[in-house]
């Protein structure tokens, strides 16, 4: 059951070998146990758990159930679930019980899952190895002296430690893929504006994207079946014919161009995770792909572009705590502007504190012109970069992190270090573009390495069919890290 | 650009966030390995770029202006750290 697809567990309860309230206890199960050493979820409620399976169970007898009806899934901190603690990793929501269901949320209500709980991220997003949460450091299953990444780790944890058969995400510049790269999953950010940021906190409005994060390209497929679709109340949210992105998956790879940017394989990546990708492009070749290098020569830009925009949609996004209406307020405060300085000064960690003053400055006057709208002209460019290469290929491949998973600690103290995490995934994000992770093998420490794959906007069906492909001829999602307490 | 701790503590300001002297001056340390990072954006010429704030070439939605959204302000003011009335309170700003 812990390696049971999506597909597999909806089989089993469509044939009643097993209750939906028995499959939420066993996880549940699972992830109390587990969660004291990982501290993947925040908050887990029992009974709110089963009376969502109780309610998937009457589905199922009804004959209405869903492709994933009766199945738990766990939700990064960030999407509000009414009735649920929503944190956002966050000591200024830390009293928050959200009074709305995100409309991912939703989406999943309709379709019958059960949300097993929130899972542990970094600070509003803000991070690429789970260390900047209140709440605490998520431990990288694999190796539990590492991080998981971020700042979806507690979700990629959840999913590699098999406390949950799949979870949600969000990912600005990485944070659904570098932690699924590093956790040994798989996980996918789709084309800016396929699925509704409203009741996803928000964090860089231009780049934040909720996605799923699960054991296989499949199960990736089923998951964005549920989260995709039209929200009129984001005012980016993109109206489009629904799609089955299942519906590629069995296609074959003959003929497929496969663009290597020369730039993703230079400096800066670690030998180990080097060998594993090229391993892998070759495995690609054995299934008919057709290798063809190429060149996004504006690929070290990326992280300065990034760590201007998304700081600068950060600071204004995060204006919106002030201690008013909601969220922490401070004990004390002299006046008006104390109250609004105590109460942020207290909410928010360092990191948090850090991007808003780098989005604060490059916002300012006399600054803005020479990086905002600087950063936003070199955006265009990279999106130009890309375009020019998908008329090359049809898909972009390379590693998903420079490095395996780091020790905890070890980047923590540099903040630049840190962001240099993101070199190979903030570009497909400043463009908008599709990108996903799917697990490649291991790297020194038996630490996982995960590839990284780019499509043009709109081609996730296709996206899946390649990392599907993989799949079927190589197993490095189906394994899960040796864990002998539960 | 080399920041100054001047620059900090005006953006903390500009940020309603408090910073201590000495973590001004570690603030300062940190966002100057930052915006070092940020100065290569000015090695490339882009007089004629035009600005991408999107990635997709959409416009702004208009919707019929009618009244879609119910009162649940009662729900939503029990999340608030202090109300009255149906006014949120906070410390007197005129005297």
């Amino acid at each position: 059951m812990l390696n049971s697809s999506l597909k597999q567990l909806s089989a089993l309860l469509a044939a009643k070998k097993v209750s939906s309230v028995e499959l939420t206890r066993e996880f549940l199960r699972r992830v109390k146990v587990l969660n004291q050493e990982y501290n993947a979820f925040i908050t887990i409620n029992e009974e709110m758990s089963l009376d969502q399976a109780r309610t998937a169970d009457t589905m199922i007898a009804s004959g209405v159930a869903c492709p994933l009806t009766g199945i738990p899934i766990a939700h990064k901190d960030i999407f509000c679930t009414k009735g649920w603690l929503t944190t956002c990793g966050s000591k200024m929501l830390s009293s928050f019980i959200s009074p709305y269901d995100a409309h991912v949320i939703e989406r999943f209500n309709l379709t019958g899952t059960v949300n097993i709980g929130k899972t542990n991220m970094d600070e509003f997003a803000m991070g690429s190895s789970n260390e900047t949460s209140f709440y605490g450091p998520v431990k990288n299953p694999w190796d539990i002296t590492t991080v998981p990444g971020g700042s979806s780790g507690g979700s990629a944890c959840a999913v590699a430690a098999r406390m949950v058969p799949a979870a949600t995400g969000t990912d600005t510049g990485g944070s659904i893929r570098q932690p699924a790269a590093l956790c040994g999953v798989s996980g996918i950010k789709p084309t800016y504006g396929l699925v509704s940021r409203y009741g996803m906190i928000a964090f860089a409005s231009s780049l934040d994207q909720g996605g799923p994060i699960a054991k296989s390209a499949a199960d990736l497929a089923l998951m964005l079946n549920v989260m995709v679709g039209f929200d009129a109340r984001d005012s980016t949210s993109l109206l489009r014919d629904q799609e089955d992105y299942a519906r590629d998956l069995e296609k074959p790879l003959e003929g497929l161009r496969i663009g290597l940017p020369k730039e993703y394989f230079a400096e800066g990546i670690s030998e180990d995770v080097s060998r594993v990708v090229d391993a892998a492009i070759v495995e690609y070749n054995k299934l008919g792909a057709k290798i063809v290098e190429v060149s996004l020569p504006n690929t070290k830009l990326s992280i300065p572009v990034y760590y201007v925009l998304a700081p600068a949609e950060a600071s204004s996004n995060l204006s919106r705590f002030d201690g008013v209406r909601y969220g922490h307020r401070a004990l004390e405060y002299a006046d008006l502007n104390d109250m609004y300085q105590k109460s942020r000064t207290q909410g928010f960690g360092a990191e948090v504190k850090r991007r808003i003053l780098i989005g604060t400055y490059v916002l300012s006057h006399g600054y803005y012109d020479a990086y905002y709208i600087k950063a936003q002209k070199l955006r265009r460019l990279i999106a130009q970069d890309f375009a020019e290469v998908f008329k090359q290929c049809e898909i972009i491949m390379g590693p998903t992190s420079p490095t395996v998973a780091f020790a905890l600690g070890e980047k923590s103290s540099d903040p630049l270090q840190m962001y240099l995490s993101d070199t190979y995934t903030a570009a497909a994000s400043l463009a908008g573009l599709p990108g996903m992770s799917i697990p490649a093998g291991f790297g020194n420490g038996n630490r996982p390495v995960g590839l990284h794959i780019i499509g043009n906007y709109f081609s996730e069906a296709q996206m899946l069919n390649v990392a599907h492909q993989y799949q079927q001829v190589m197993d490095w999602h189906t394994q899960m890290p040796d864990i002998t307490k539960a | 650009m080399s920041l100054v701790l001047e620059d900090v503590k005006r953006v903390a300001n500009l940020a309603r966030i408090e910073l201590s002297d000495e973590e001004a001056r570690t603030t300062l340390d940190q966002l100057t390995g930052i915006f070092c990072l940020i100065e290569q954006m000015q090695a490339v010429n882009t007089s004629t770029i035009v600005p991408m704030s999107h990635a997709q070439d959409v416009v702004q939605r208009l919707r019929t202006d009618v009244v879609t959204e119910v009162d649940q302000h009662e729900l939503f003011q029990s999340l608030a750290p202090q109300v009255e009335a149906g006014l949120y309170l906070v410390p007197k700003v005129i005297e």
